[in-house]
């Protein structure tokens, strides 16, 4: 079973591009769980075809601790498994500590057993690794991959960067490695290029563009996956491409991240300070 | 040796604390609700919280200490401790009926960002608080400052819900009790009786944690500042803080809100302090001194100055909170006693600014420390280097006293293994006699039991 954790700035994609990617996965025959890690309990919907899923930490309030898998666990498209940490409302409580109850909750009451036969299971954490319960997913034993989804934008790779931090000083004590960036694209000049570079530049790769295509939008208001919308459109198959390239994928690295100038510098070099 | 691996030689310190001289912001908040009649402390935190902080004050004043928890669980943590409050205070005016709930925080529920302002007017647009009830709030997170600052934002948090300011000033003095014992407490009442000056003091925990055995239980017993007078000390021509660092908030928020001017002296403790404090209530209330005190003064004196030999040049070393320890010191000197390391775990600069400029001319060479680093273990290394001849603390003391062979006199919180804190007041004339009397005892019983025998005299 591979563990993975998509992680990226806030609004860059994140949710909708795991969905797609696990859609992709799931068409190939994988058996697939994803763990919403984000209080606003948004990242099964395409999946699932709409909210329809209880929160973990819902079902914990208001049934106290005799929780059962299924009370939290739905399926969605191709039998995918899916789970939401969810957390408290905007403003009160510790999200943070939502998502490690939640996922040590998921842990004792077996979704990742054996028995569950998973080959993926994907962690999608919202924004900025905030505090320590948002590097929860990261941490020893948990997910060992993490892929970044990024744009050429300043302020996307700059939380890039940081996420880099955080995985590099977990992956000196844990097994957790960056597999890679993956380019959502915002259609800034130069794009693919520059962010090759800077995976270049964190020891890692970029694994795949993805190209800006209004057929995602459209999708999502159908609330579905491109590949369950439209199959036989174009961006369903860079998602497949995604999916096989993830599947394939073999390179796992401790990040090095770069310095403040040194971000700067890349994104001069390629022309967006102008 | 319990302590054998104290060593002499210090090494520095950048993170770690040993044996720190302090304790949690909430145990001072708890300390300071029990000050006013009626009223039931609430620990909004987990349940582990509130136990700790009740055993530490039950281990102090042997008296059953009640207070309330919002039994923080991890759903609670999470999703905020909003609920648990609302239905702890449902609870608590149901079944415990007390006049005042005065809920603190804790780290948990600080951390976590609960926000008591709007919990609370929840609580009151749920109508979970009857009519006439109050439930007042302070924030107590413990990983800033300590039980000094939790007691004085209770305190303070007594002005903000309580005193009011009508059109009639009265000829009252309002007395701001600094973290003092149950028993001081009395005493400085007794003073102001005495004085014929008409005072209020808050909070008052004389006769809440040093109640009589009846054979009767009381949750609420009798003594506390009533809610009339907290209300009128909005009222009160002048306020006098006791302890700058439990009290000078509270001064200040008064003044705010109700335009009461304040002086902040020093707790009594000593000739002095004892002055000082006595010179400040006589001018704002506007009453003499009677001769009951300069009598009580005039025995004091009598006692030092027949005691000056055994007292003089005695090395002391003393640790506790900042508001006991600066009028100790002055104390000590004026007893002719040489202060020789002084240690707080209590941040602040009035500390050192007090300490230098008391032990400037007497004993330069004095060292002391304030502040999170500033623990025990380093008061002992200190001893290690050079020596002393007495040491005063709270009991967490007696290992290095024990260690050390020297004579020990309890005094500040906690003294979990003694009594008499209880009944002989450190405050006033009376207090400084006591606690001349006590060193004396300690220092003179220790001649007598470790020096040569050819030196053993039956008057000394």
């Amino acid at each position: 079973m591979r563990k993975i954790a998509i992680y990226g700035k806030g609004g860059i994609g994140k949710s909708t591009t795991t969905q797609n990617t696990v859609a992709g996965l799931a068409e190939m025959g994988k058996n697939v769980m994803v763990v919403g890690c984000d209080p606003k309990a948004d990242s099964t919907r395409l999946l699932l075809h709409g909210l329809a899923q209880k929160t973990v930490l819902d079902t914990l309030r208001d049934e106290g601790e005799d929780v059962e898998l299924e009370d939290v666990m739905k399926k969605g498209f191709q039998n995918t498994s899916c789970v939401e940490s969810g957390g408290p409302e905007p403003g009160v409580g510790c999200a943070g500590r939502g998502i490690i109850t939640s996922i040590n909750l998921l842990e004792q009451l077996g979704a990742y057993d054996e028995d569950k036969k998973l080959d993926y299971v994907f962690y999608d954490v919202l924004g900025d690794v905030v505090c320590g319960g948002f590097a929860m997913p990261i941490r020893d034993g948990k997910a060992q991959e993490v892929y970044i989804v990024c744009s050429g934008e300043m302020m996307a790779m700059y939380a890039a960067n940081n996420i880099c931090k955080s995985i590099s000083k977990f992956g000196k004590v844990g097994d957790v490695r960056l597999g890679g960036l993956i380019c959502n694209s915002r259609k800034v000049d130069n794009e693919a290029n520059m962010i090759q570079e800077f995976a270049k530049r964190l020891g890692t790769q970029m694994i795949h563009f993805v190209p800006r295509d209004n057929m995602v939008q459209h999708a999502e208001i159908n609330r579905k996956t491109v590949i369950d919308h439209a199959p036989e459109h174009p961006q369903a198959n860079e998602y497949r491409a995604l999916a096989q390239k993830i599947d394939a994928n073999t390179m796992q690295v401790i990040p090095t991240p770069l310095s403040m100038q040194e971000l700067e510098d890349l994104l001069v070099g390629f022309g967006i300070l102008n | 040796m319990l302590l054998r691996h104290t060593t002499a030689q210090e090494v520095e310190r950048k993170a770690l604390t040993i044996n720190p001289s302090k304790t949690c912001q909430p145990v001072g908040a708890m300390y300071a609700a029990l000050g006013l009649h009626g009223c039931l402390p609430h620990s909004h935190g987990s349940q582990g919280c509130c136990s700790y902080h009740r055993s530490a004050l039950t281990r102090h004043f042997k008296e059953p200490v009640m207070a309330a928890t919002s039994s923080f669980s991890e759903g609670s943590s999470v999703f905020g401790g909003s609920s648990n409050l609302v239905a702890a205070i449902e609870t608590i005016f149901t079944v415990y009926e007390p006049d005042v709930i005065a809920v603190h925080t804790t780290c948990l529920s600080e951390t976590i960002g609960d926000d008591l302002t709007q919990i609370v007017s929840k609580a009151h647009e749920d109508g979970k608080v009857p009519e006439g009830k109050k439930v007042i709030f302070c924030n107590t997170p413990s990983y800033v400052g300590t039980h000094i600052t939790g007691y004085s934002s209770q305190v303070s948090s007594f002005v903000k819900f309580f005193s009011a300011a009508t059109p009639k000033k009265r000829n009252v003095v309002n007395l701001v009790a600094g973290w003092m014992e149950p028993s001081d407490m009395r005493e400085i009442k007794r003073i102001a009786r005495v004085m014929e000056a008409r005072t209020i003091l808050f909070p008052d925990m004389s006769g809440v944690l040093d109640a009589p055995l009846t054979g009767k239980f009381e949750m609420y017993p009798k003594g506390g500042v009533s809610l009339s007078d907290m209300a009128a000390t909005g009222d009160s021509k002048f306020s006098i803080g006791l302890g700058a660092y439990s009290t000078e908030d509270a001064c200040v928020k008064l003044e705010n809100k109700c335009k009461v001017k304040f002086e902040v002296v020093e707790i009594p403790i000593g000739l002095k302090a004892t002055d000082r404090f006595i010179t400040s209530l006589s001018r704002h209330a506007n009453v003499p001194v009677p001769d009951e005190l300069t009598e009580e003064r005039g025995r004091l004196v009598d006692l030092i100055a027949d005691n000056s030999k055994y007292f003089y040049g005695k090395r002391v070393a003393l640790f506790g909170d900042p508001d006991t320890l600066i009028p100790l010191t002055e104390f000590l000197l004026t007893l002719d006693m040489k202060p020789a390391y002084i240690v707080t775990g209590t941040p602040g600069k009035h500390f050192d600014e007090s300490m230098q400029a008391l032990l400037a001319e007497q004993a330069p060479e004095a060292r002391y420390k304030s502040g999170e680093r500033a623990d025990m273990f380093q008061l002992h290394q200190w001893i290690k280097q050079e020596p002393v001849d007495l040491l005063i603390g709270n009991t967490y003391g007696k290992y290095i006293a024990r260690d050390e062979n020297i004579p020990f006199v309890r005094l500040g919180f906690p003294i979990v293994d003694r009594p008499g804190h209880n009944f002989f007041p450190h405050t006033g004339y009376v207090g400084a006699t006591n606690l001349a009397i006590k060193i004396l005892d300690k220092v003179l019983d220790h001649t007598d039991r470790t020096c040569a025998e050819e030196k053993v005299e039956l008057q000394m």
